[in-house]
């Protein structure tokens, strides 16, 4: 039961953990990225149309990488070049991204596609109650710890995150110490947004490999969310996505055993705890316990006058 | 020996202002070469001009002979041009290890923790500094912070160190030690531009010394060749003061008075220190003193912004209005004309009309009912923009879009809408030019003839002179002195502004 439930958790939290990721490293460049849910359906029509293509997964990938990324360039042209508002470009990316893929995902509702499957690591997948949950999934899921770790890394002992986070922090620092700065903030923005498009990717590719209109059902916002109850950290990411796929799988659990419930009150279950999380993470916020990059949502221009 | 830097008829503006007019200055190669000047005439302008953050309009850079253009800090870096900003340039959530390893050179993007801590640990040993690398910044003193700021110049290897008012927040022992340090630097033959407007600091530290006023580079002295009242009155300027006399005040009630004041700032330093003065009614009292000795916390005091540590406020008539809210300072009838008008002067972006009623808004002139009276409002501004000549626009415009000097004449026109008994005026005519200047002086004094007391804080001594019934000097929030302007010098209150002496 509880591996089950595990594995669920798992299969539930990834697409969420690679969203926040994403919006992690938007926001550590001082970059606030409201476009996650579009950006995430983006990322779920282009894997999705990319595989029932090519017939290669890799390819739908790829594709739901790269035109994430190009949607992001939208919000990184908006916000960094032309420092506008961050808000409502972001706001304007989702809603861009609810009807473009609508409009051309028509062509693929009801197509289907071989999705990814379990690869068992040998040995680790033996183990008791872990192993068949973390070392029995398909090739994303290894990916996206990989990508936790590395992101880690890359923030704290590399000097590209060291500049990406001073940009964050403080971009006047950041620049008198020859940083460019909008460069790193468009980077930063672009790649986020592809890895965001991974995450949309593994809900047409892994958890149903299909396209359904909308499919990411809000869990781009869960994920502007989670960024802020992680402190801005990617390990903490991965605790918060689970969190939220251990309340889907078990609302789903709940839902087979067919308890008394209206499953409408159980569907609604992570996002209550969306709100709730907010709520705690923003008391704990005013406490100063976080890490909330202090140029977050500022523009910077250089030659601004203080 | 050919001059490390060169700077020729450099010239700077922003929408609105000349920032700098025309400036030359030369560094010779291990010197101390000092900016003195006003605020607002040009040094911090000119050292952003400097490090690649402004881009001039016109004129020219030269570095060791070559000219140069520099399109980013990351230009000037890599030629060896460093600077320690006034307000720091660091992250405070980053540890001291961080900030200062973004600022070194060349280092790989995947860099050994260990070799770079023992880098850094060097040149903190060379320098005798004490400092915790893995500390955060925040948790620092701000002298400390300031010493990471010049420790991530040093690591770098910057030939020429830019300095801007480094002394602000030291203690007179890390100051000394600076020095130290800086003299040091500059035998092993680096240049320091250094700015400052402590006399005393310019006179003990300098090799050379460069006059600002206005936007322009009046003359550059070298050692030996001035002393402090050349400096103070270069500085200040010499014109003449006008002919034009506000009569003298002759009421004896007194309309304020302040015993032993003291205000304390965020960091925990004496903004405001034991500060005792008297104010009678119908009397401009003039505070003399260089920008940042206290004066911006005595407006705030008086107007309700800021709280006293120790002392009092005493009204008219003697009621104890010490800690009382912004709103009740009002009601016993203090006006503001605050320092920096487009942040807290006006609401920027909402009408003249809507500006001009802010204090007033509640009142039953204004309202019928829970609704605003639009009619009435717009009346009251057409009054007032007739009465103070403003040049508003269309109505319905935001009042940022206004001059600086009509903007001033609406915070004018609110705060003396209500009869104030009390004006306080920071820097009422900075920025303004000579016609809205003398519209304000004008106001100062009409409103002196009807009984309206005010407090003049300003750093133009020919204001000061021309409408004072006394002037009164501040330095670190203490005051220095006071003069009466009739028959002091502007060398005796120079002296006082620089701390030297006191009366």
């Amino acid at each position: 039961m509880i591996e089950i439930l595990l594995d669920a958790t798992v299969r539930a939290g990834t697409p969420i953990l690679f969203a926040t990721l994403g919006a992690i490293l938007n926001e550590r460049a001082g970059i606030i990225n409201l476009g996650i849910e579009g950006l995430m359906l983006i990322g779920a029509l282009a894997g999705f149309a990319g595989t029932f293509a090519s017939g290669s997964l890799l390819v739908g990938v790829l594709a739901a990488f790269f035109a994430a990324l190009a949607a992001g360039c939208l919000h990184a042209f908006v916000t960094v070049q032309m420092r506008g508002n961050q808000i409502v470009s972001g706001l304007a990316l989702t809603m861009f991204g609810i009807g473009i893929t609508a409009l051309f995902g028509r062509g693929m509702v009801g197509a289907t596609i071989q999705g990814f499957e379990r690869v068992a690591i040998p040995g680790l997948s033996q183990l008791p109650i872990v192993g068949n949950a973390f070392f029995n999934q398909d090739l994303l899921i290894y990916f996206s710890f990989l990508l936790v770790v590395a992101m880690a890394f890359f923030f704290y002992r590399t000097r590209w995150g060291l500049a990406l986070r001073t940009a964050g922090e403080n971009p006047a620092a950041a620049d008198t110490c020859g940083v460019p700065v909008s460069l790193t903030r468009f980077l930063a923005v672009i790649i986020g947004s592809g890895i965001v498009g991974i995450g949309g990717a593994y809900l047409s590719l892994a958890t149903t490999p299909m396209w359904i209109e909308n499919m990411s059902a809000g869990r781009g916002w869960i994920a502007v969310a989670l960024v802020i109850f992680a402190s801005w950290s990617s390990y903490r990411a991965l605790a918060g996505a689970y969190l939220f796929g251990g309340i889907t799988a078990m609302q789903l659990r709940f839902q087979a055993m067919g308890t008394t419930v209206s499953a409408h009150i159980l569907q609604m279950l992570p996002y209550f705890f969306t709100i709730l999380v907010l709520v705690i993470s923003t008391i704990r916020l005013q406490k100063g316990a976080s890490q909330q990059p202090e140029g977050l949502g500022q523009p910077y221009d250089r030659e601004d006058r203080k | 020996m050919t001059d490390l830097l060169q700077v020729k008829n450099i010239r700077k503006t922003f929408p609105g202002v000349v920032a700098l007019d025309d400036i030359s200055l030369s560094i010779a190669p291990g010197e101390i070469h000092t900016l003195l000047g006003e605020n607002g005439a040009g040094k911090s302008t000119l050292m952003n001009v400097l490090t690649g953050l402004y881009r001039p309009d016109c004129g020219e850079i030269c570095f060791d002979g070559e000219p140069v253009s520099f399109g980013s800090p990351r230009d000037s870096l890599a030629m060896g041009i460093g600077m320690v900003h006034q307000h720091f340039m660091l992250v405070p959530a980053h540890s001291v290890f961080e900030n200062i390893l973004l600022a070194l050179d060349k280092i790989p993007n995947f860099y050994s923790r260990k070799q770079y801590q023992q880098k850094i640990q060097q040149v903190l040993d060379d320098f005798e500094l004490d400092l915790d690398l893995d500390a955060p910044v925040w948790s620092l003193s701000i002298g400390a912070q300031q010493w990471i700021e010049l420790i991530k110049l040093l690591i770098r290897d910057c030939r020429l160190l830019i300095l801007d008012e480094p002394t602000a927040v030291l203690t007179p022992q890390e100051s000394a030690r600076l020095f130290r340090v800086l003299t040091r630097l500059r035998d092993q033959g680096k240049s320091i531009l250094f700015i400052s407007h402590k006399m005393r600091e310019v006179m003990e530290i300098s090799d050379r010394v460069t006059v600002l006023k206005k936007g322009r580079s009046l003359t550059t002295l070298a050692r030996g060749s001035y002393d402090q009242g050349r400096l103070a009155s270069l500085m200040i300027g010499e014109d003449q003061v006008p002919e034009w006399e506000k009569a003298p005040c002759q009421d004896e009630r007194l309309a304020l008075e302040i015993r032993n004041l003291s205000v304390r700032n965020d960091r925990g330093l004496s903004d405001l220190d034991n500060f005792t003065m008297k104010l009678q009614r119908g009397q401009v009292l003039g505070v003399a003193g260089i920008a940042g000795n206290g004066q911006k916390a005595l407006a705030e005091v008086l107007t309700g912004l800021a709280d006293a540590s120790s002392g009092k406020i005493l009204a008219d008539d003697g009621q104890d209005i010490t800690n009382s809210t912004a709103r009740s300072s009002y009601i016993a009838g203090i006006a503001h004309i605050p320092e920096d008008r487009k942040s807290i002067g006006i609401a920027p972006d909402m009408t003249v009309d809507d500006n001009l009623i802010m204090k007033s808004f509640t009142s039953p002139a204004f309202r019928r009912g829970i609704f605003q009276d639009r009619a009435a409002i717009r009346n009251n501004a057409a009054e007032k923009i007739e009465q103070f000549a403003i040049k508003a626009g269309p109505t319905g415009n935001p009042v940022r879009y206004l001059s600086g000097g009509n903007i001033q004449k609406v915070i004018i026109a609110r705060e003396l809408s209500e009869q104030p008994s009390v004006l306080v005026a920071l820097y009422p005519t900075r920025g303004l030019d000579i016609g809205s200047a003398e519209y304000v002086h004008k106001v100062i004094v009409d409103g002196a003839k009807q009984g309206m007391s005010t407090i003049l804080i300003s750093e133009d001594l020919d204001e000061l002179l021309k409408l004072s019934d006394q002037i009164v000097v501040m330095f670190r929030g203490r005051l220095a002195g006071c003069v009466d302007p009739r028959s002091t010098t502007r060398e005796e209150i120079g002296l006082l502004m620089s701390g030297e002496v006191q009366t």
